[in-house]
């Protein structure tokens, strides 16, 4: 997120809020490429930008809203989504994305994920995950390979961690998909794509953490991890999100898993007190 | 409930508290709440789910009060009037929402139909236990308003002030019921909507650019609102911010900011306080009490006249921020001053600190579970007055 030189200007800038930068992230984090992609999406979207809201949860990726040039919220750890709810219903006509990582959304807002997701709240969710607590210093996360190890499990993650897109997918995402820091084009198209569903849209991003989990686990730098990524990920469009768990250091699946179509909340609110006045 | 499509109910009804405190925020303009079930508030969010299709207004049950909590904030900044409404287990939970609505200045009203505690304690049974939650529960340091009705026709007009406030110094506040005044059923006379004082949301008129979500645009130290859509681009975080709403980590900021965010509240006590004394004049004894228990203490004080005591009576209706000046003064005319309150001890350690010694102050607490025998009272007045 630089300026380019002489009078050039890079094509994101206007998304961003300039007098913020530089940004607290640290070099070869993948968390800005997601935000770069994003303000690509938004130009391809088509969408009224007035009307976009950007909230976040805590954590490093919590700070994508204070980035981001538009009306932006930075909340509590892991209440971003019922944030969300709220002022979504209060202004159907925003459109609203969450944008968090995976403790931020998984963890303590797990329980706000699953619901979000149940009553097809129209949110478009991106979570980037780079399996690990990082604000924090390298804390393992309910999304962290099994043994893989973090700071709070030296010897190792012992528990299974969730598998994201089939928990979007079994709560009744409209639209499911997973990409690397590395697939660039394809979660820009996918960002695209999840702003122009009605309904609970979700982007996993599986994001390097050089400083923290790259590191204690011995994975290299993010240049050798994007690497990674191109090596080991598979593209399965379509594929059964059961099929999408991570295991440390085994491939990766990508893609388009869910993409349909369902009567978002309001849609449903709304269907119900017309059918109640015309009874 | 049956309301016969009507958005506006004005007239006399025979109503419970909650049911009361329900119309009221409808009243106010309320037109978002979300809440999630627990006695003895649960009647309120059933009122609102009833008539808020008929008043065009949201109502949504989150998964748990965490969620709802932050759920009114998020409707605000969509440019909704919003409440939540719980009891004992539910505001402890959302006690780190509070701390968001006073930091980022988001107008808000928590109703807290208070039960006896602590944990589940006793969920269908009266207790004023929260009073000391309501002002410092959440970290940090921050001001609130909390106000105490002692009747349903109460929950209906103060409710309506407690909207008024929250707008007015861009508070979260809390509306301290009791399962007593919940499930307390008697006439509440509701006017026109049109003839009830609102204080209308001060949103900036500046344009994109030049607005700033937290800097004061007159001499009250409290920012005008906007909401999202409205192309301000504004910022919004729980962290310590700059006027812009950016997060700055340094101790002049932190200074700055929580100065200005207690100040308007501190700075405006004797604007906000609302106590109603009766009988003060020539009294040594004087009963403090609010809530339910103002009604028995009243009970308690017209016995001891009866006997030929002068007993004052003094009821704080608004009871955060709290009334020091009145204390004070009232502590240099009197001998003792006796506060009964459905608590261990809360409200009276306020009244000790104020009273700095200058006259006897006696607690008559209660651990819960219904309210004070108003003998009781009588007699800790009777061994006062000595």
């Amino acid at each position: 997120m630089t300026t380019t030189s002489a009078g050039m200007q890079n094509p994101v800038e206007q998304y961003l809020r300039m007098d913020r930068i530089p940004h607290i992230w640290c070099p070869g984090c993948g968390i800005g490429t997601t935000v770069n992609c994003f303000a690509r999406a938004l130009d391809d979207s088509g969408l009224n930008l007035r009307n976009l809201a950007i909230v976040s949860g805590i954590g490093c990726t919590g700070r994508v809203a204070g980035y981001l040039n538009f009306d932006s919220f930075h909340t509590t750890h892991g209440r971003a989504l019922p944030f969300a709810t709220g002022l979504k219903l209060a202004n159907p006509e925003l459109k609203v994305v969450v944008y968090s990582g995976d403790g931020d959304l998984i963890a303590i807002g797990g329980n706000h994920f699953i619901h979000a997701a149940r009553r097809n709240l129209d949110v478009t969710v991106i979570c980037v995950n780079n399996f690990n607590y990082a604000m924090t210093g390298g804390q393992v996360a309910p999304t962290t390979p099994q043994n893989a190890v973090g700071t709070t499990a030296p010897l190792g993650v012992v528990e299974r961690p969730f598998n994201l897109p089939f928990l979007a997918d079994s709560c009744g995402a409209v639209y499911v998909a997973r990409w690397t820091a590395f697939h660039v084009r394809q979660l820009s198209k996918a960002m695209t794509e999840a702003l122009r569903k009605d309904g609970f849209s979700f982007i996993e991003v599986i994001a390097p953490c050089p400083t923290l989990y790259e590191r204690r686990n011995r994975l290299g730098t993010s240049l050798e991890r994007m690497e990674w990524y191109r090596d080991n990920t598979v593209i399965k469009n379509g594929a059964d999100t059961r099929e999408c768990d991570i295991t440390f250091q085994d491939q990766i699946v990508c893609g388009k898993f869910v993409d349909r179509e369902r009567e978002n909340l309001i849609e449903a609110t709304r269907a119900k007190q017309e059918a109640a006045r015309t009874r | 409930m049956s309301n016969n499509g009507k958005a506006e109910l004005t007239g006399a009804l025979y109503i419970d508290g909650d049911h009361a405190a329900a119309e009221g925020a409808i009243a106010a303009g309320c037109n978002f709440v979300a809440g999630y079930p627990i006695t003895p508030s649960t009647e309120i969010v059933e009122r609102i789910a009833a008539r808020f299709p008929g008043t065009g207004g949201t109502f949504i049950q989150m998964e748990d009060e965490i969620a709802s909590s932050i759920a009114i904030q998020g409707a605000v900044w969509g440019g909704a009037k919003a409440m939540t409404v719980s009891s004992g287990p539910g505001i402890s939970l959302m006690m780190e929402h509070i701390g968001l609505a006073a930091m980022a200045e988001v107008p808000c009203v928590f109703v807290n139909v208070q039960r006896g505690g602590p944990s589940t304690g006793l969920p269908t049974l009266p207790a004023q236990a929260d009073m000391m939650q309501a002002r410092w529960g959440s970290h940090g340091d921050y001001e609130i308003i909390a106000l105490c009705p002692n009747s349903p026709q109460e929950c209906f007009d103060l409710i309506i002030q407690a909207f008024n406030l929250s707008e007015q110094y861009r508070v979260p506040v809390m509306f301290m019921m009791d399962e007593s005044i919940g499930h307390m059923t008697e006439r509440v006379v509701i006017p026109p909507y049109r003839e009830i004082p609102i204080v209308p949301r001060k949103f900036t008129a500046r344009p994109p650019g030049q607005y700033k979500p937290y800097e004061p645009e007159d001499d009250t130290l409290v920012p005008a609102l906007t909401k999202a859509g409205q192309g301000h681009n504004v910022h919004i975080t729980g962290l310590t911010h700059d006027e812009r709403g950016y997060p700055v980590m340094n101790a002049v900021a932190q200074d700055k900011l929580i100065r200005r965010l207690v100040g308007k509240i501190r700075n405006n006590v004797h604007r906000i306080i609302d106590v109603r004394a009766d009988g003060l004049e020539g009294a040594d004894v004087v009963v403090l009490s609010y809530g339910i228990t103002s009604r028995v203490a009243m009970r308690a004080v017209r016995m001891a006249r009866e006997r030929g005591l002068k007993v004052g009576c003094l009821r704080l209706v608004i009871v955060w921020p709290f009334p020091e000046q009145v204390i004070r003064e009232l502590a240099e005319r009197v001998k003792v001053m006796i506060m009964p309150e459905i608590n261990m001890g809360q409200m009276v350690l306020e009244v000790e600190r104020c009273a700095a010694g200058h006259c006897r102050v006696v607690s008559v607490p209660h651990a819960g579970g219904t309210v004070h025998d108003p003998t009781t009272i009588f007699h800790t007045i009777m061994e006062a007055a000595g």
